[in-house]
Order: C-alpha cells, then structure tokens, then sequence
C-alpha cells in the first residue's frame, strides 16, 4: 500500500561506542563496575521520541543488524531492517546493541579487565537475559528514549524481548518473540553443555584465560560451533543439501571428510572459530540455559507475565526442533491467560531454526502486517 | 460482508460489553473487529489459513494461528465468556469434538451454519443437482465443506451431547423464520451451553 519504491538497503554503518561509568548490578550476584556497549542505529529518532524499535541479537549475533560495514559485512537482520522493508527505517529508529558479555566491541571477556589491566577471559562475571535488558535500558536512557515502540528479537533474542515487557512494563509498547522459547528444555541444554565440554576440555582453552597464552581454543569452539549448527537446520533441509553426497563416488574407508554433510560442518566450525570467543560461547549458551521468567513463580508462566503491558507478537517455524512451536504456544496461551494482547503465527518454512533469520514471503508478510499496525 | 451483517447483530446482542471472547476460525477477523468496536470485547481468532493470519493482524485483531482439527488444548476451562464459530462448523470434520472444546473453554457457545434442508436446497435436489446458494456457495467438487446438517440434525446431535439450546434464531434472507425453520431458514445461529451447567 504505502510501498512506493522496492525495499532498499540502510547503506554504509558506522558503530558507535557509549561507556557506562554506574557500576551494574547483576542477577548472580556480582557487578560490572563500569563497561562499554557497542551500537548501530538506523533511520532517525522522531520528536516525540515514540518510533524507537530494539532489536536484540541471538548467540552468534551482534549490533550489526542492518546495513554494509567498511568491509562490506552486511547485518545479519538486513532483509528485514531498511527503508521500504518490513521494519521500516523511513517510519522506525532501529537500534542494534551487541550484549555485555559479546565478542564484538561491548565490554566482554575479551576487553580489558580495569583492575588487572589484562583481558577479563573467565573472570567475566556471568550474565543473563536481565542483565542484558537493563544494560539495553541504561543505553535507552542515554538516546532519550522512554519508551520503545517495539522490542524484537528471534531465538535468544525473543527472549530478551520476552525479558524487557517484564522488567521494564511501561517501556515497550509491542514486542516481537521470534522462533523463542519461555525456557529451554533439558535437551536444550543438553546440546549446550556439549558445546561448552568441547570448549572446556580443549588444551588451548587454559581455564578461560588463553589469551594470555597467545592462543584460542579453536577445536573446542569449533566442535560447539558444529554440535550448535546441526541443531539450527531441520532434518530435511540438510537432507535436500547434502543428502549423502559423497566426495569420491563410493566409500574410501577413511575419517577425512568424504560426506559433504562433514565438509560443511568442518568449514562452518573452522570460520566461526576464526572470529568468535570462546569465553563468549560459554556465557552466552549459559545465559540461555538461565533463562526462566516462571522460575520465581513456581513455574507458573501466566502468573509471571501478569506484570506486562505490551502487545505480542509470536512466530515460531514448523521445521524448529530446537525451540520448537510448541514452545512459542507456551508463551501464547500464558500471554491470552493474562489478558495480554497477542496474536501467533506458524510458519511453514522448511529451514529449521535458521528459517527467522530467513526472508520466507509469509513470515515477511505477517510481519509486515503486524509492524504497519504499530502506532508512534 | 453485507451478507454478514444480521450474523453479527445476533451475535453481538448475545454479548456483554468487556467479555472475553473466542471465535475459531475468525477469517480476516471482521466479526471481532466488529465485536470490540460494538461490545469492547476482549477477542481473540482462532485460524489456520496463512493468508487470513496477515488479514487477520492488518486488521489489528489477535489471532492464534493453530488447527483446530486438533482441538483447544492449551486454552483454559472456562477462560472465555463466548466461543463463537460462524458459518465454520460444516467445514469441520470433527464435529462433536469442537463443540465439547468450545463449551469447555467457553461458558456459552454461538454457532452458525447454513441449513442444507432450506426449501431452496430440497428443490436442488429434487432436481437432480447439488444446492448452491448464497449460503452454500461451492460445486460440490470445490466446496471446503465437509458436513451436511439441517437444523433438525443439529438440535438431535445437541440432544445426544448433553447440549443445551439457549437460544436459536433462524433466518432467510436476514429475516427471522419463526415458523418451519427447517424448511424455511436459509442459515440458523445458536447460543449453547453444557446442559446444567
């Protein structure tokens, strides 16, 4: 209707940097005395500050949301973040926060502790979904913004846009809980804990602190990397890529790659270990086991959820089986219990878990809808 | 939608202002537009054709993106004050088991349907041919309908569940038929509850 030209890149980023000097309380316990967020912005900031959208990153992901980096890194959101696309940045003030904890600029394991004047490796205290939220509110803060139109995440992200309509009710007008889960099941952390074990037991890993040693855990990360990646596609999707494919035309008995479902993940496990941080790795899949807002509720996720004021929006992917849609009806039926505004839509996209970040015509155009709706 | 129009009165006069209401198979959502426009209701829709689910969010109502084949699982007894189906029933295959799912999560139930034994529909078959009409408006080869029922049919099967009819209208032509609606009703709607309950 309003489209008047097709959907349009943001064009070239530039990061920005705040520091925080407030030291920030965390939910173990622990606190950050001072630390540093990583953020793009996309579109401009309205003047009644009311077109504010959030969007927050998965494990992998960053504050590149949208857009081309010098190097021509494109953001991992881009085809749905820009002007005439479904989060439209003529209409929207887009921000993209890489988490406390990251690899990607914000203060993490890999940054300068203050007190030692040496990377913080293991001694990065934990953090959690929470503790995300409230360093994202403290940035809100500092752009002005009282309250955000949207909050949007998919996967670990949804969870922080779950997160942010609890502990910040009056804050987030909508929020948009893509291929997300309420909690993670025991499998689900089951896959995590191998991950982490490949990293833990790796001889480089040097109890977190190998960058001192001058060298990084790379069969370890990659091992998590390649457990993770089986766990994003669906059973059919890897079946249509690489079926059985064979690199010589019959079996050569030998444990070099000769199926090229183990080339693919070999490559795919050696290129995130070339720029991801272990330590990152760890608590970050740590914060996704963490999470359960019914945890204080006795597992009672209506009553959790009867503080929050915002609208939903629930998307799940039938091929998921890592946070499968039932998991999002979870959150459905606990949101329509609690009076909530919410609507749910199942999308049939062949992709598995990877399928959010995936530009399928109806997943684009339940989200199209839903956002047109969005007053500012 | 004009055909629609005296559907949404009755439905609308059956409902209290604020309730909580349930409609599966909500299409594009108009009638819970409606309904919050007119009563303030608290709605959800229930659907699952791809297409109506981004109706149904352009139209800013909220919608719930399950097979209802499947049933409610997962909605709580009791939760809403009306579970409506309009004109959805005779494109159910499970027919008894979503009228106990809507008077479970439901204190009353609405339902409508076009009455296959309306005079016009006989006269078809008389005829030799398949009715099609404003309320029946498919060939048989291309109709998403899958049950044919009269009212007589309906209010036997509610008989034999232990459903009690509250109310029953039945209409030509957005009329009321009071006399031989069986005969003389193109579309009847119906306001249930458990029996005794």
């Amino acid at each position: 209707m309003q489209e008047l030209t097709a959907p349009q890149s943001v064009g070239p980023v530039v990061p920005q940097r705040a520091h925080f000097s407030e030291p920030l309380p965390l939910k173990s316990g622990g606190v950050l005395p001072a630390y540093d967020l990583v953020y793009e912005t996309y579109g401009s900031l309205n003047a009644e500050r009311s077109n504010a959208v959030l969007v927050c990153h998965a494990l992998s992901g960053s504050h590149h949301v949208a857009g081309t980096h010098a190097n021509g890194s494109v953001g991992w959101w881009d085809n749905l973040v820009g002007p005439g696309k479904p989060l439209d940045t003529r209409r929207f003030f887009v921000i993209g926060v890489n988490n406390l904890g990251g690899c990607y600029g914000s203060s993490g394991p890999n940054s300068i502790n203050p007190a030692s004047g040496k990377p913080w490796g293991a001694d990065f205290p934990f953090v959690t979904v929470e503790d995300w939220v409230d360093a994202q509110a403290r940035l809100a803060d500092r752009l002005g913004i009282v309250r955000f139109a949207a909050v949007v995440g998919g996967s670990l992200g949804g969870m922080q846009a779950l997160s942010w309509t609890l502990q910040y009710p009056d804050r987030v007008a909508h929020a948009l809980v893509i291929a997300s889960a309420p909690k993670l099941t025991a499998q689900n952390i089951a896959f995590n804990e191998v991950a982490r074990q490949a990293i833990l037991k790796d001889p480089e890993f040097h109890a977190g602190h190998y960058y001192e040693h001058g060298v990084v855990p790379t069969r370890g990360l990659a091992l998590a990397r390649m457990v993770g990646h089986i766990t994003y596609l669906s059973d059919d999707s890897m079946d249509q890529k690489f079926g059985r494919s064979l690199r010589h035309d019959k079996p050569v008995f030998s444990y070099d790659v000769e199926f090229e479902i183990e080339s693919y993940l070999r490559y795919q496990g050696d290129k995130f270990a070339g720029f991801f941080d272990a330590n990152t790795y760890l608590l970050t899949t740590k914060a996704l086991d963490y999470y359960d807002p019914a945890f204080d509720y006795a597992g009672d996720l209506t009553a959790a959820l009867r503080r929050a004021k915002a609208d939903y929006l629930v998307v799940s992917f039938t091929t998921d089986w890592r946070f499968a849609p039932s998991r999002s009806r979870e959150i459905v039926y606990a949101l329509m219990h609690s009076d909530r505004r919410v609507s749910y839509a199942e999308i049939d996209c062949p992709a598995g878990h990877d399928s959010f970040l995936l530009d399928d015509p109806q997943y684009h155009a339940v989200l199209r809808a839903y956002i047109d709706n969005i007053q500012v | 939608m004009s055909f629609h129009r005296f559907d949404y009165d009755v439905i609308a006069n059956w409902i209290e202002p604020g309730e909580r209401v349930l409609d599966l198979g909500c299409g594009d959502g108009s009638l819970l537009r409606y309904l919050s426009d007119v009563r303030q209701v608290r709605g959800y829709g229930v659907e699952n054709d791809p297409e109506r689910i981004v109706a149904c969010a352009r139209n800013g109502i909220n919608v719930i993106q399950i097979d209802m084949e499947q049933g409610l699982a997962g909605f709580n007894d009791g939760f809403f004050h009306h579970v409506i189906m309009s004109l959805s029933l005779q494109a159910m295959r499970n027919t008894q088991g979503i009228l106990a799912e809507m008077l479970r999560v439901g204190r009353e139930a609405v339902v409508s349907f076009p009455n296959f034994a309306y005079w016009r529909h006989r006269q078809s078959i008389l005829n030799g041919r398949m009715p099609v009409s404003k309320n029946l408006p498919y060939q048989w080869y291309d109709t998403p309908n899958v049950r044919f029922f009269t009212i007589d049919d309906f209010d036997s099967l509610c008989a034999g569940e232990g459903i009690a009819i509250r109310e029953r209208l039945a209409f030509d032509e957005g009329k009321v038929i009071v006399d031989e609606p069986n005969f003389l009703a193109s579309v009847a709607l119906y306001r249930l509850a458990r029996a005794g309950g």
